[in-house]
């Protein structure tokens, strides 16, 4: 590939124009792709390297941001308890809603794929509904359903004798309900990757399989994950990553608690910068989700290069 | 016609004159001429209430000249948080900014003194109480001027006849309308044999155990109430003492007759519990009632406002206070300050209280008889002692008389109720205790 734009039959005046360099260099194309790429790259620099930078900058600061303190911030937060509280909760949290949401959106996808194709669009579209949601409002639902004293759950169980649940007053079941709230929101996106991810498959390796008498497990097993192996973990990775920062759901149905043991680094870095005005503590711990995030990352990259190799 | 010929000496006396008056004299000068003028309220519950705020800040601007713009800014989501935190790092934004409790103190070095200006509000209107001079006051400087919009009393709202039939306790006898209180006998064991009471007859007192301000205000008056300070003013743990322990055992047998999911409550479970009916008495501002009123008039008619129940060190309840701050890099701080001077006066604040259905609670001792506490209801008499007229009780917030910026990570965080909880799970004693002074001394950052 050239770099230069050729253009045959110009004129002497153009020529001698295109002597300045800098016309020449408009000329090229990766000048023009860059130009054109520039707003969006102004864009990424304001909203989210400077903030980034900013960030690290102020996880330096003393709790008043009058001295520079290195890294003492990190220091004081790991001879915290409630800091290895939030470490195990985001953990826990992210982990158990990926595979869940993983786990459920594989066996709607299935079934979404075998209802035919007349119907297929409208049952899409309603499965998608708690993902398109904005979460801070569907939470406000859940918030209701699980409200300490009127909740329409335990309204209903209490026909069976079960109940009352102290959804969001007893720290495991609170742990339960925000992991739930996360899993109903992003599901519907583990759905709809691998609904596209069964509609590539080929149907002659099904066939295939069928007259190799494979069962419909061994089908799962040897046809349809291996097609879907990368996807899979492209899906998982990128929403370990979205759930690791989620804060909504958990700010509103639970605000971290009780006794902190619903907090995850996003709602506990507000509680402590926001809510309790030192900033450069909150900074800190919002930015130790980066390197358990770019460890996610440097996978999805991974896999992406080699999904881009195999291909 | 004469032609009088001005000498230079003249001229450049005439200068320096003109140029000296223009520097030192007021900023008023003339239509608009004083500049303008950025104001960030707090954006009130009570519907309307904010007009009165509106209506006195333009009759000031009418007067001064003065080009104003108001922005009220709700606390729903701490979105007037994020506004004081973003303007402290912006070093821009409002000329004046509401600020609650802890913040004056925690923007201290931002903002700009205003001890011109308490100075003579003092003298108009009084001394403010203590726990107004606590938060907003820092080395002899005023860093703020206390609100009267947004301050309140979060004192028992009871249900006068519930707490008659279950508890025979009469509430209005305890507090007359009109009258002192006779309110010897209202002391924390009578209200832990009511709340007892109350519980056993299935309207259980509707007292939060969660992380937010209702539940830890209760809780700190009700550890002041036992002498329990988990730092003191001089910034030292005293978490391990006997006034703690006694504080964590009356709340442990508080606790078990409180309603069962009271650990997951916010600032609106209250609210909730005493207007559906399901409990005989909630800790809060008149806000509850005001909704009662609304949505369930026979609770409202119900409904009594109170002084707190009295401990072995004293009776205290939780005061909350917003105050307007001056930021230190603010474009006009004399009409900033002329501004407040205005909201300040006793005229404009007996109008915001009344606009705020008497929610509103000037600090200063000479406003907390004002006409609309007593007139107030039904029943009639219901606020009558909730400014705390006859200074019946210290007014006081939790965590104090901690160093403020300590005291804030404590309330905060919501230690005392964290406690609480934990020895009422089970968790021993010393354990609750090794726990709270672990979290103390990481609050000691600075």
């Amino acid at each position: 590939m050239v770099d230069v734009a050729l253009q045959p039959n110009r004129s002497a005046a153009q020529a001698a124009r295109k002597r300045s360099s800098l016309h020449r260099m408009l000329k090229r194309k990766s000048t023009v792709a860059f130009l054109m790429t520039l707003p969006l790259i102004l864009l990424i620099a304001t909203l989210v390297i400077y903030p980034a930078f900013y960030a690290l900058h102020l996880a330096t600061l003393n709790k008043s941001m009058e001295r520079f303190v290195g890294l003492s911030n990190f220091e004081f937060l790991f001879r915290r308890e409630t800091f290895w509280l939030v470490v195990k909760q985001s953990c826990i949290f992210a982990i158990t809603a990926v595979i869940f949401k993983a786990l459920l959106g594989f066996i709607i996808a299935h079934f979404v794929h075998n209802i035919p194709a007349k119907g297929q669009r409208k049952w899409r579209g309603m499965l998608l509904v708690p993902w398109v949601i904005p979460p801070a409002m569907s939470t406000l639902a859940w918030l209701w359903l699980f409200d300490p004293s009127y909740s329409a759950f335990n309204y209903t169980l209490s026909f069976f004798d079960i109940g009352p649940i102290p959804w969001t007053g007893d720290p495991m079941w609170a742990r339960f309900s925000v992991i739930l709230v996360n899993i109903w929101v992003g599901a519907p996106f583990f759905m709809i990757m691998y609904l596209a991810a069964l509609k590539s498959v080929p149907e002659q390796l099904y066939e295939a399989a069928a007259i190799d008498g494979a069962n419909w497990w061994q089908r799962i097993w040897y046809v349809t994950l291996p097609m879907m192996r990368n996807i899979i973990a492209i899906t998982t990775l990128f929403s370990l990553i979205v759930t690791f920062a989620n804060f909504d759901i958990v700010r509103i149905l639970t605000a971290g608690g009780p006794l902190d043991h619903t907090h995850i680094f996003a709602t506990w870095a507000f509680r402590i910068g926001i809510e309790g005005s030192d900033i450069p503590l909150g900074a800190s711990v919002s930015l130790f989700m980066v390197p358990i995030l770019a460890v996610a990352a440097i996978f999805i990259l991974r896999d992406v290069n080699k999904r881009g190799n195999e291909s | 016609m004469s032609r009088r010929k001005l000498s230079r000496r003249q001229f450049v006396a005439a200068t320096a004159l003109s140029s000296a008056a223009l520097i030192t004299a007021p900023y008023v000068r003339g239509a608009h001429a004083a500049g303008k003028l950025s104001i960030g309220f707090w954006d009130h519950w009570v519907p309307g209430a904010n007009k009165a705020s509106t209506d006195i800040v333009n009759a000031w601007a009418e007067k001064e000249k003065v080009e104003v713009q108001i922005d009220y800014i709700p606390s729903q989501g701490n979105k007037n948080l994020l506004t004081i935190a973003a303007e402290a790092q912006a070093k821009s934004g409002h000329d004046i900014l509401a600020m609650p409790t802890w913040w004056p103190h925690a923007q201290a070095e931002l903002l700009e003194p205003m001890n011109d200006v308490m100075e003579g509000l003092i003298k108009q209107n009084g001394e403010p109480n203590g726990t107004v001079k606590y938060l907003g006051q820092s080395k002899g400087k005023w860093l703020a001027v206390p609100a009267s919009v947004g301050s309140q009393i979060k004192g028992p709202c009871s249900r006068i006849d519930l707490m008659k039939q279950h508890a025979g306790i009469d509430v209005q006898a305890l507090y007359p309308a009109g009258a002192a209180p006779k309110a010897d006998s209202w002391t924390l064991d009578t209200f832990l044999k009511a709340a007892e009471a109350c519980h056993k007859g299935g309207v259980p007192f509707g007292i939060g155990l969660g992380e937010t301000s209702d539940n830890v205000d209760t809780a700190g008056a009700i550890f002041q109430s036992f002498g329990a300070a988990l730092v003191d003013e001089k910034g030292n743990v005293t978490v391990k003492t006997d006034a703690v322990r006694q504080a964590l055992e009356f709340y442990k047998k508080l606790i078990s007759f409180l309603p069962p999911d009271a650990g997951a409550w916010d600032d609106s479970s209250n609210n909730k519990w005493l207007v559906s009916g399901r409990g005989a008495m909630v800790m809060n501002p008149p806000s509850a009632w005001a909704v009662a009123k609304r949505d369930a008039p026979q609770v409202a008619e119900q409904c009594w406002t109170h002084g707190f129940p009295a401990g072995p060190k004293g009776r205290y309840a939780p005061y909350l206070s917003y105050f307007w701050g001056t930021w230190s890099f603010s474009k006009n701080k004399e009409a900033a300050k002329s501004v407040l001077r205005a909201l300040s006066q006793a005229d404009a604040i007996e109008k915001m209280c009344v606009a705020s259905g008497g929610y509103d609670l000037p600090c200063y001792e000479k406003l907390t008889t004002l006409k609309v506490w007593q007139e107030e209801g039904p029943p009639k008499g219901t606020l009558y002692h909730y400014p705390n007229p006859h200074n019946h009780q210290t007014l006081s917030i939790a965590a104090a008389p901690a160093p403020p910026k300590i005291a804030q990570q404590i309330y905060t965080q919501a230690t005392l109720t964290k406690m609480c909880l934990r020895y009422h799970k089970g968790e021993a004693m010393e354990k609750v205790l090794a726990w709270a002074e672990g979290e103390c001394e990481g609050f000691m950052r600075s």
